[in-house]
């Protein structure tokens, strides 16, 4: 497909801010091939980049963190030797499924009063149980519990409930049990991934020692993008623990229970959830920038640059989960899943909004067996903006908070705090700027720089529902792209509401949907068109010359 | 170590600041005031009563938030640092951090739940341990009079409670808006009678009492960097 992209054309200087630094490549092609390399894409970076280098997703899953051994119980002869254990399995599991998304609904027809004789009976119908706890609860045995899109569930190796993301973990304890018993005999191995499939949904577990992460799913996600998830939520923990802290907790005591510690944070875990089920800067592991002039954008910047303090790391500029501007020490680089972790914080909790937060934050990818301290605060009373100060010292704070003052009063001299404000106020672009009359949305990430960007999601995708929908059709797309025994570069998927097409090289990641109306060569006469396009604008659309102390 | 960044904060800046900008105003006195208490007994809403004069539902505050306030007594005008800490567990091994230098507390409790009075206690133990008994002004504070119904711990309890370790305590609603400002100017007004009080003696031998602030043993362990 897509036979035109493949015209290497040499990099035109159309505009002199565009200019790489001296001593760079300025072999910046406009539109990228497969050939083209990491670093001369649209939206890599010009002066080196902010985050740490990433492999996409499979960071998250490499050796490092363990590796993917995602079978159905059926297949692969090693686990021949566990048949009898797989046999028991599947008989639990057919337990746990009736349990969790039992469609037995003439059973539940049986056990349960129909609506009118519920209101006549009910001072003779014992009232069902619910379990009270700290947050909102959801009766385990009602409906709507199982028919959610994904449960989670995190326990400890011991088996004792710590986070569950429906219901509160109590009423849960049963099924948990159930659990551990299907990890013990899943897990031979530590940090591994297996799953389990089953008509309609897949189990997927992922233990880090000492903590044991389950997903029940009825998505079309794979089960590495949900073990992906489950990684977020155990990285989601150490962010507030540090994964010195939770070892040495459970050293000490097997079978302690660690929700007493995570008590009222689960919201952090539950925004989390949503989050990644909404935005899919989760499955592109990259960075969404909030759409501004790259001239606003370097005077932000400097004014950022230029209100350090010594203890200073990272000076991170964001509004509602889209980077601005990110400073950070010349040797040090963030991570994308720690960027995320800090966006779900400042996102989970009102709190930020008043007052100056001070707070430990653990940053796993970076450095999982420590603290930082991180300095949260809005610019003003009535704005998205979010400054984000991390600090390697704790007792810093003053300094810290002065950094703040001093970065509002720069940005106030150069008067760009009013032109920010309106960048502010078109987040998005539409996908009808880039003049492709069929194409409904795209996401386009620069492995090199980690970052992406996507236009506003638009009509027909309106409901809740939709934008989900179109989400999971990504999520699809990038599973297939990315299965580990059988990678594609190259995916056309034709559906009954549109076609997308996912074009991944080892500089970029393309996905785009388009109208269903659509042909496949038409398709790929296009890609060259938004590719360009994104070369136009990447100045816009992504930060390419990222600062540094 | 000792830290230098926080440690100046903790004393009252007599003038310092009326010198440099070249006007000569009356003393500044400043102090720093923390809020330690159980989770959901309502710091954040007495803290956000007191600053923006507001009450809205909140969200388990996450580490600490700071805030500052000016108080216009009679005499002088003195300016609260106010550090409102995280009731929850996690945050409890590093709370010393957020306390330490602190010249007043506020020991908050909901008066519709017994243990929260209980933990309350329990930080006057800690602080009894940290700090000498004139080095830092103690206040109970009983919240949520407006749930009067569902009240747990009786006024006179806790009042007795508060006469026999000589603390100052008060009942308020950040929600109705009752006795929150007066708190906090009770507060200000103690710090600075006592800061009148002060004979150069005392004063010398306060000063040297900062190196108390140095993490000992104990603190230290619980540090978790
Ligand atoms: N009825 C009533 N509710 C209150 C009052 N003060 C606070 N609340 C409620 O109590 C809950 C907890 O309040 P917060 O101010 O967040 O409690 P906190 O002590 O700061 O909690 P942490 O930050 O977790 O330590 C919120 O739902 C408040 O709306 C009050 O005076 N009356
Ligand atoms: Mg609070």
């Amino acid at each position: 497909m897509a036979a035109d992209v493949h015209k290497r054309k040499g990099w035109e200087v159309s505009n002199g801010s565009l200019m790489p630094a001296d001593g760079q490549q300025t072999e910046r092609s406009e539109s990228p091939t497969p050939g083209l390399a990491q670093g001369m894409e649209p939206g890599a970076g010009q002066e080196g980049t902010m985050f740490v280098h990433t492999r996409s997703y499979e960071d998250l899953t490499s050796p490092e963190d363990g590796d993917i051994a995602s079978k159905s119980p059926e297949e692969g002869p090693e686990e021949r030797a566990e048949q009898t254990s797989m046999e028991q399995i599947s008989k639990d599991f057919s337990e746990l499924s009736t349990q969790l998304t039992g469609v037995a609904l003439d059973l539940e027809e049986e056990m349960r009063p129909s609506q009118e004789d519920k209101t006549d009976l009910s001072p003779l119908v014992p009232q069902r149980d619910s379990v009270r706890s700290g947050k909102q609860e959801e009766d385990v045995t009602m409906d709507t519990w199982r028919m959610h899109q994904k449960h989670v569930f995190v326990l400890s190796e011991a088996g004792k409930p710590v986070y569950s993301r429906y219901g509160s973990e109590e009423a849960l304890s049963s099924t948990m049990g159930v659990m551990m018993a299907l990890v013990s005999f899943l897990e031979a191995e530590k940090n591994a991934i297996r799953s389990i499939h089953a008509d309609g949904y897949k189990v997927v577990f992922v233990r880090r020692s000492p903590l044991v992460l389950v997903a029940v799913a009825r998505t079309r996600q794979s089960e590495q993008e949900i073990a992906q998830e489950l990684l977020y939520i155990y990285y989601q923990i150490l962010s507030l623990l540090t994964w010195t802290q939770l070892n040495h907790i459970f050293l000490q005591k097997q079978n302690y229970d660690l929700r007493r510690l995570l008590a009222g944070s689960e919201r952090i875990t539950d925004n989390l959830l949503d989050l990644m089920a909404r935005d899919p800067s989760f499955l592109m592991g990259a960075v969404r920038c909030l759409p501004m002039a790259a001239g606003l954008r370097d005077t932000v910047s400097s004014c950022l640059q230029q209100a350090r303090a010594k203890s200073l790391v990272f000076s991170i500029l964001l509004s509602r989960n889209q980077l601005v501007s990110l400073v950070r020490r010349k040797d040090q680089f963030l991570h994308p899943i720690d960027l995320h972790l800090l966006f779900n914080l400042i996102s989970s909790s009102s709190s930020f909004r008043e007052g100056e937060a001070w707070t430990p934050i653990c940053l796993p990818k970076f450095n999982s067996s420590g603290f930082f301290h991180a300095h949260i605060s809005y610019l003003e009373q009535d704005t998205d903006l979010c400054l984000l100060l991390v600090s390697t010292d704790r007792e810093d704070f003053f300094p810290v908070s002065d950094c703040k003052r001093r970065f509002r009063e720069r940005l106030g001299k150069r008067s760009v705090y009013h032109a920010l404000q309106e960048a502010l106020r078109t987040p998005f672009y539409s996908v009808s700027q880039v003049g492709i009359p069929d194409l409904r949305h795209f996401i386009y990430k620069s492995k090199s720089s980690g970052l992406f960007t996507s236009p506003e999601i638009e009509a027909p995708y309106v409901s809740e529902e939709e934008k989900q929908r179109l989400l999971e059709l990504y999520q699809y797309m990038h599973s297939r792209a990315h299965n580990s025994s059988r990678p594609l570069k190259n995916i056309y998927f034709t559906g009954p509401h549109e076609n997308l097409l996912a074009w991944v090289t080892s500089a970029f990641e393309l996905y785009m949907c388009y109208s269903p109306l659509g042909t496949k060569a038409a398709a790929a006469s296009t890609v060259n068109k938004l590719m360009k396009w994104i070369r136009r604008e990447e100045d816009r659309l992504f930060i390419l010359t990222p600062q540094t102390y | 170590m000792f830290k230098k960044n926080m440690a100046p904060r903790r004393m009252k800046q007599m003038g310092a600041r009326s010198s440099t900008d070249g006007h000569f105003l009356q003393q500044a006195y400043i102090y720093k005031v923390v809020l330690l208490g159980g989770t959901t007994v309502g710091k954040s809403s007495i803290a956000f009563r007191y600053v923006k004069n507001d009450f809205k539902e909140s969200m388990p505050t996450v580490g600490c938030s700071f805030f500052t306030q000016q108080v216009c007594l009679e005499t002088a005008t003195v300016k609260l640092e106010i550090w409102d800490t995280a009731g929850q567990e996690q945050y409890q091994s590093i709370c010393h951090l957020y306390y330490r230098g602190a010249k007043a507390a506020l020991l908050v409790y909901d008066i519709t739940r017994k243990e929260t009075f209980a933990r309350a206690k329990l930080w006057l133990r800690e602080l009894e341990k940290e700090f000498l008994h004139d080095e830092m002004v103690i206040i109970l504070v009983g919240n949520k009079t407006d749930l009067a119904d569902q009240r747990e711990v009786t006024f006179e309890e806790a009042e007795e409670f508060a006469k026999i370790k000589s603390l100052m305590y008060m009942e308020t609603s950040a929600k109705s808006n009752y006795q929150v400002t007066e708190l906090f100017t009770a507060i200000a007004h103690e710090l600075l009678k006592q800061e009148q009080q002060e004979d150069p003696g005392l004063q010398l031998r306060k000063n040297s009492c900062v190196d108390l602030q140095e993490p000992n043993g104990q603190t230290k362990k619980c540090c978790m960097s």
